[in-house]
């Protein structure tokens, strides 16, 4: 009953969603099949995010699920799982904040939409990001920041960005708090995005455009 | 003959608490002594236009401004945050320079920084602070953690008090783990009398008392420069805006003793368990709240909204979860003649149907990125409204866009009264000429004729 771990995930219903699992395991089933179809539950999830339908409680729930279900599944895999992402994104939280509600819903939404999402977490130097583009060759960075002080920070992780020489290689993407056209204009950033949504939107506009 | 404070209605509450605010005493209870009485006038002016404005009786003679500032004054004046929160002087200069020389209706007092030496003390764990997990020209940063654990909700709905100063207190200063609170319930007669005091003997409890006084009388010293500058600033002319403050129940839980992300789990996991502590905590939120604002002769209370925003919750869950002991805690203030003054971080935009629920011309609502023309049109009648300035524009943009969006958000939400000029976010790093085109332009355009 493959589908019904997709919904059991897709419609948050935790106990369901692990019985199954439990049940599929036992049965000798490959854990790569059911991490596959966890997978396509969180993108019903992600979608629904997108449509409103579901909101920020229900994406952080949906993880716990997906955490959950990980650690029955990881103890019985014999191969790596491999995945054919569109692109990375290398992304984190701009110096000097620390805040990771925003910037770990973007992270979700990136994933579930298909790409490599490099995450360097909370309060990220300014020099880690430009060592992180060169390294992965990501073509789209995503500068999160939720307070005023991140107006600085963003605009010097851009100019850190253009310094290195990476500037015609990567877009830069902002969002977070209080981030808008403003300080889109003033820390030099290719686009701003309002919503999570809009930062899977710009980075297939960027990522499909190559 | 004075009557006493529980044969009053809230109406006639509200009434003392805003004439307290017009007459105010200084620190020995006299009456305060203005420094001129050009100074008075515009002192009790400035208390008459917020109080029209909130209560929609009558039209105030203009929309009165408000800044809502945390550490911008620090900048302003030349100093880190760092410097104004272990100075209090330093604190209370900047303080004073920003609201004599850009002359806002009202201020915040010199508080927002908060006394760093006493965060010190206590080793305190739930905040990053400038020169501390900060660097010196940061500002506040929450650190979240679920300092209350998924299966101690029991234990908080239980006994509260006990809760916090066992459990949670020791969790969340690094100077009080060992601390424990008297538990004198159970003395019972004579023999076993002395048994219960023996943890205070330990030295590990003992110097978790020695903190205590220290911070106590570190939080004293902050407190008395605190009051002294409120007293100055007042008799020039200057009302601070609010002493008391109090949280909604949902954003008590979910800030700091669950954290978002064990609350948001937990509303699918334990709802009940989670219905219970809010309306446990209610009470508590309405005492705190009450209580500083009557001590203080000060109607309003201020109460920042940080996790019933607009994503941060279906429709379903704000009405299940936050909005029933919001309100609560709103009729609870309002019941005691205070003015609850909400501070709505993010966007408001799906909850203002049912946010207008509140009796007319008790509340004050400051928005942040709420549509404020759709604001207007389902509040207006009910509460009064503000905000939005947005602290980006502040930053970054010029003078003019400033005073441009200032006239707008008069022309689009100053019609009849009922509206409060206010920055959206709290207000650190923002350009001082930004700062002071938003409040010259309330002053210009915001009159009422």
């Amino acid at each position: 009953m493959a589908g019904n771990l997709v919904n059991a995930l897709a419609d948050l219903k935790e106990d369901e969603a692990l019985k199954i699992v439990k049940d599929r395991l036992n049965a000798g089933e490959e854990p790569l099949k059911i991490l596959e179809d966890a997978r396509k539950g969180m993108e019903i999830v992600g979608k629904r995010f997108a449509d409103s339908e579901y909101f920020i409680p229900d994406l952080v729930y949906s993880g716990e699920i997906l955490k959950a279900v990980t650690e029955l599944v990881k103890p019985k895999m014999t191969k790596a799982a491999e995945s054919k992402k569109l692109g990375k994104v290398v992304f984190g939280t701009v110096a000097g904040d620390i805040h990771d509600i925003g910037k770990d819903i973007v992270a979700f939404m990136l994933d579930v939409n298909g790409f490599e999402v490099i995450d360097l977490g909370v309060d990220v130097p300014v020099q880690k990001f430009v060592d992180k583009i060169k390294e992965t060759g990501a073509p789209v960075v995503g500068l999160s920041g939720f307070l005023t002080l991140a107006f600085d920070s963003m605009k010097q992780t851009i100019e850190a960005i253009k310094d290195a020489g990476l500037k015609n290689k990567v877009k830069i993407m902002i969002g977070g708090g209080q981030i808008s056209e403003e300080i889109r204009k003033y820390t030099g950033a290719d686009a701003y995005g309002k919503d999570a949504m809009a930062a899977v939107t710009l980075a297939k506009g960027w990522i499909g455009g190559k | 003959m004075e009557r006493k404070w529980e044969e009053l209605s809230p109406d006639e509450r509200q009434e003392v608490l805003f004439e307290r605010w017009l007459s105010p005493k200084d620190h020995e209870g006299n009456d305060l002594k203005f420094k001129s009485p050009k100074a008075e006038k515009a002192y009790k002016e400035r208390v008459t236009r917020l109080k029209d404005a909130i209560q929609l009786k009558k039209l105030p003679d203009r929309v009165p401004v408000l800044p809502i500032v945390g550490f911008f004054y620090a900048f302003y004046a030349g100093f880190t945050p760092k410097e104004v929160m272990y100075d209090y002087e330093k604190a209370v200069s900047a303080a004073r320079k920003y609201v004599l020389e850009l002359e806002p209706d009202f201020h915040m007092g010199a508080i927002g920084p908060g006394p760093g030496k006493f965060f010190d003390i206590l080793d305190y764990k739930l905040y990053a602070w400038p020169g501390h997990g900060v660097s010196p020209n940061g500002t506040y940063q929450c650190l979240e953690k679920e300092y209350m654990k998924a299966d101690e909700y029991d234990a908080l709905i239980q006994d509260p008090s006990n809760f916090y100063s066992n459990i949670y207190l020791p969790r969340i200063y690094g100077a009080l783990q060992a601390f424990t609170a008297p538990s004198l319930t159970n003395v019972l007669e004579i023999f076993g009398l002395a048994f219960n005091f023996i943890p205070y003997g330990l030295p590990p409890v003992q110097a978790a008392y020695k903190a205590l006084m220290e911070a106590g009388n570190e939080a004293l010293k902050w407190a008395m420069a605190m009051g002294a500058f409120n007293e100055e600033i007042a008799a020039a002319g200057f009302p601070a805006a609010a002493v008391g403050m109090a949280k909604a129940p949902y954003d008590t839980l979910g800030d700091t003793l669950r954290g978002t992300r064990g609350l948001m789990v937990d509303i699918y996991r334990q709802p009940d368990k989670v219905l219970k502590a809010l309306e446990v905590l209610t009470p508590i939120m309405i005492n705190t709240g009450a209580g500083a604002a009557k001590g203080a002769g000060l109607p309003l209370v201020f109460i920042p909204l940080h996790k019933g925003a607009d994503g941060f919750l279906s429709d379903e869950q704000f009405k299940t979860f936050y909005w029933p002991t919001l309100r609560k805690l709103l009729m609870g203030l309002i019941d005691e003649g205070c003015i609850p003054f909400l501070f709505v971080e993010g966007s408001y935009n799906t909850r203002l149907k049912v946010i207008r629920d509140v009796p007319k011309g008790k509340t004050l609502w400051s928005f942040d990125t709420t549509d404020m023309a759709k604001a207007k049109e389902m509040l207006g009648d009910v509460a009064c409204i503000g905000g939005n300035v947005p602290i980006d524009l502040l930053a970054v943009g010029t003078p003019e866009q400033v005073k441009d969006y200032t006239k707008k958000l008069i022309d689009t939400c100053g019609k009849g009264g009922g509206y409060l000029m206010a920055n959206g976010v709290a207000l650190d790093e923002a350009k001082p000429e930004n700062v002071k085109a938003m409040i010259d332009a309330t002053k210009k355009y915001g009159v009422y004729k």
